[in-house]
């Protein structure tokens, strides 16, 4: 069943967790600028907001790839980057309108998220849920969830204050 | 690798600078942070200089394991002489300033001299630029911060800076990054002024090394999934220390009205109200307690004020201290210290004493300007930290930290202030405990409570659940109460919390995630794990303690060479003298035994092996190799 990486923002505490072990996973090392998620903070509005790559159906990079290099993977879900065939142009960090595809000038090569083959590295540690691997299928539900909880509350107040 | 960052030495007075690799063999003595930035103080700094004047001598660092699979490893450690106490300055703060200085290839910076205009510190992948700061001099801590990113084109840069405390030279001044990280205690800003030093910024892109990643990996993810399944740490991600104030109110152990009560009546300030204002929990880099909210005052006199926290301390300062019931006034005066960058802490106690002072007439509307300093007065408190910000009438009195200011007021003032080597206490009563009295009287850097508290004495925990705590490392097999009201093995606790923290100090952990609150949490034998699976250092649980006691001795060294001696390990009168007015039976009517707490200091100086003036022998000094000190190897 096709997973989907989703990104709650309001449960993300800016703590970069994701940051360094997807680092650690893909690296060895720990060093963000190789790390194929970042956290995006506007410290003074109190707004952070994990950016990785957003897997999509139609996706810009696999379009503007000369070597076809770029694919999509549908068992995973996911858009791969076969290293035999990229040949550095970089024309899919250009393309990538979430800045999902990054440049490592350790190996120098292009990276981009590959959900760890399954089972990603980032929300097996997030600690606060921000970060969730569901079935694609689901994905609504699981929202809906959360806002008919936030419905079901206001409904009780608005019954509490006619009565 | 995780141990190849450098050392610099930054001389602002010539500008001149010069790196160099820090030594193994300085890791096995010291660790790193905390540990060698003491070490880095002795050698360094010379005996009896002026703590405000340019041969004072700053020392930032990260601790070891900063930026590695080690829990909550984001601790910035800043030392110098401290103009509060004129003894050691010793402070450390979370955020994310740390791991970036590592990226930019540095463990630790010693700062000399002095700058002849206001400059910032640009320190980027093994560069170190000294830039002008006139634009950002006078702005506050959040606008600089956002200034210095701008004027860098990059914002992921990540800066440690004074706001406009430091700058004038309040002696309690911070260190801050981001919106609430401090470095409190001990007046570090006040240091970063006298230097005219506004700001350090960092930006790095080298790989820090984990010497075992899967198995730091896996280790780290069994260590966060027994962190997060803790009790504690389920509290701390839902209310962070606020959640303190309502226990410890209940019992009868915060401090109310300069130490005039035990127990706030009617306090509104309860960690439920931050329901109303808060947007979101924040964490520091690689933690999951997020144990500060982020916080947005929507309507009323205060409407659009924004800041993260609060603490326990801000509910202390702003709230029963200065006998205030409302939780706004904690907002607010939160947001005003973090933004003037002013340590919440030592404030609070200023300002509850002189409203004592008021109260009793020694203060009178004619030294305050006009300011009705009257218990619960929410505007007078808030209008005072902007005064004492800007050191403005009684402002600039109090800014001078609790001994000067005793002596600049006179009038038997100094009777009323709640202090230990001129630094004011938690916003605690430790008369009915013992252990945490003693805690603060012989706190390396002052009174204080992150250097040695034994909170978990509060628990009354099984004495055999103590005995697995406090047995080891290094065996004892003296006794253990869990009875904290009695004198009965409190130096133990006190000493192994020392050596404890200190420990997590060198390695940049945050004290949340140890034996501090928490009797499930981590200590020796994880932390030797932790250091091994990311540097591949092996160091056994006793050797970790061994390195800990250098640190902590050479702390005391540095603290006798400026003229420390037995009298300072003290406590006011008012511990000894005044019961404790109310609270639950077992800490109504209680205060310090004069008697038995001058044997618990004798205790503890020979668990130290110090003599009982409390010099460390020399046979001490031998066994942990401080024999030839200063030694001048860094």
């Amino acid at each position: 069943m096709e997973m989907i990486l989703v990104v709650d923002h309001e449960k993300c505490t800016g703590c970069r967790l994701c940051e360094m072990v997807c680092s650690v996973r893909h690296t060895g090392v720990n060093n963000p600028t190789r790390s194929r998620i970042h956290v995006i903070k506007w410290p003074k509005e109190g707004f952070e907001l994990p950016m990785l790559c957003q897997q999509c159906e139609e996706a810009p990079c696999i379009a503007v790839c000369p070597k076809d290099a770029l694919s999509r993977d549908l068992v995973l879900g996911r858009v791969m980057l076969n290293y035999d065939l990229c040949i550095g142009c970089k024309m899919c960090v250009i393309a990538c309108p979430f800045g999902g595809m990054g440049i490592d000038t350790v190996v120098q090569q292009v990276i981009k998220c590959d959900l760890c083959d399954g089972d990603p590295a980032c929300v097996q540690f997030c600690g606060s849920g921000a970060l969730q691997f569901v079935p694609a299928n689901r994905v609504n539900l699981m929202k809906k969830r959360d806002a008919g909880w936030k419905f079901s509350e206001l409904m009780k107040k608005s019954l509490e204050a006619k009565n | 690798m995780a141990l190849n960052r450098k050392i610099a030495y930054i001389d602002l007075s010539t500008g001149e600078f010069k790196t160099a690799p820090i030594p193994i063999e300085m890791r096995e003595l010291y660790l790193g942070g905390r540990g060698l930035d003491m070490y880095l103080l002795y050698n360094h700094l010379e005996p009896g200089v002026d703590p405000l004047g340019p041969d004072n001598v700053l020392t930032v660092s990260a601790g070891l394991l900063v930026g590695t699979l080690a829990s909550a490893s984001a601790r910035t450690h800043i030392g110098a002489k401290s103009p509060l106490t004129g003894f050691l300055g010793s402070s450390n703060m979370g955020g994310f300033f740390a791991p970036e200085l590592r990226w930019a290839g540095f463990d630790h910076l010693v700062i000399k001299g002095k700058a002849d205009n206001p400059v910032y510190l640009w320190i980027h992948d093994g560069e170190i630029e000294i830039r002008d700061a006139s634009d950002v001099w006078g702005e506050d801590v959040f606008d600089t911060q956002e200034l210095i990113k701008e004027e860098l084109g990059d914002p992921e840069v990540k800066a440690l800076c004074i706001g406009i405390a430091g700058e004038n030279l309040v002696r309690f001044a911070n260190v801050m990054t981001g919106m609430k990280n401090a470095a409190g205690r001990s007046g570090m800003g006040a240091v970063m002024g006298s230097k005219n030093l506004k700001a350090i910024a960092v930006r790095g892109t080298r790989d820090l090394e984990i010497r075992f990643p899967e198995k730091a990996l896996e280790y780290n993810q069994g260590l966060l999934e027994h962190i997060g399944s803790t009790k504690f740490a389920q509290i701390m991600q839902k209310w962070g220390t606020m959640f303190i104030y309502g226990v410890t109110n209940t019992t009868g152990l915060v401090r109310v009205r300069n130490f005039q009560l035990n127990q706030q009546v009617g306090g509104n300030i309860e960690c439920e109200h931050i329901e109303k204002y808060a947007l979101g929990s924040e964490g520091c880099y690689g933690c999951i307690m997020n144990c500060r909210h982020k916080y947005l005052i929507r309507d009323g006199p205060h409407a659009g004020t924004y800041g993260e926290g609060p603490e326990y301390t801000s509910q202390g300062a702003f709230g029963m201290e200065v006998g205030c019931n409302n939780f706004e006034t904690v907002l607010v005066g939160n947001h005003l210290v973090n933004k003037y960058g002013l340590d919440t802490l030592e404030i609070g106690s200023m300002m509850a004493w002189a409203m004592e002072l008021y109260e009793v007439g020694i203060l009178t509307d004619e030294d305050t300007g006009g300011l009705k300093l009257e218990w619960g007065n929410d505007e007078a408190v808030l209008e005072m930290i902007t005064l004492i910000a800007e050191r403005k009438g009684l402002g600039d009195i109090l800014a001078e930290g609790p001994l000067r200011a005793a002596e600049k007021i006179g009038k038997g003032s100094i009777k009323y202030l709640i202090h230990v080597k001129g630094m004011s206490n938690l916003h605690s009563d430790e008369r009915p405990t013992p252990s945490l009295a003693l805690g603060i009287a012989t706190g390396s850097r002052g009174s204080d409570h992150l250097r040695s508290r034994p909170a978990i004495d509060l628990y009354h925990l099984p004495e055999e659940l103590l005995r697995k705590i406090y047995g080891g490392p290094k065996p004892y097999d003296g006794p253990l109460s869990s009875d904290y009201t009695t004198y009965i093995g409190k130096p133990r606790m006190v000493q192994w919390q020392e050596m404890m923290y200190e420990a997590i100090d060198c390695a940049g952990i945050c004290k949340y995630h140890t034996i501090f609150l928490s009797p499930n949490l981590i200590a020796f034998d994880e932390l030797s794990k932790l250091i091994y699976n990311n540097t591949g250092l092996e160091f056994s649980p006793e050797e970790i303690w061994d390195i800990a006691d250098r640190a902590y001795t050479i702390e005391r060294l540095f603290n006798i060479r400026e003229g420390l001696t037995r009298s300072d390990d003290w406590l006011v009168d008012r511990y000894f003298d005044e019961p404790t007015p109310s609270g639950l039976p077992i800490v109504r009517d209680k205060c310090i035994d004069r008697e038995k707490f001058k044997q618990m200091i004798d205790e503890y100086y020979e668990m130290h092996g110090w003599d009982e003036d409390g010099v460390p022998r020399p046979e001490t000094l031998k066994n942990l190799g401080l024999d030839g000190e200063p030694s001048h190897r860094l």
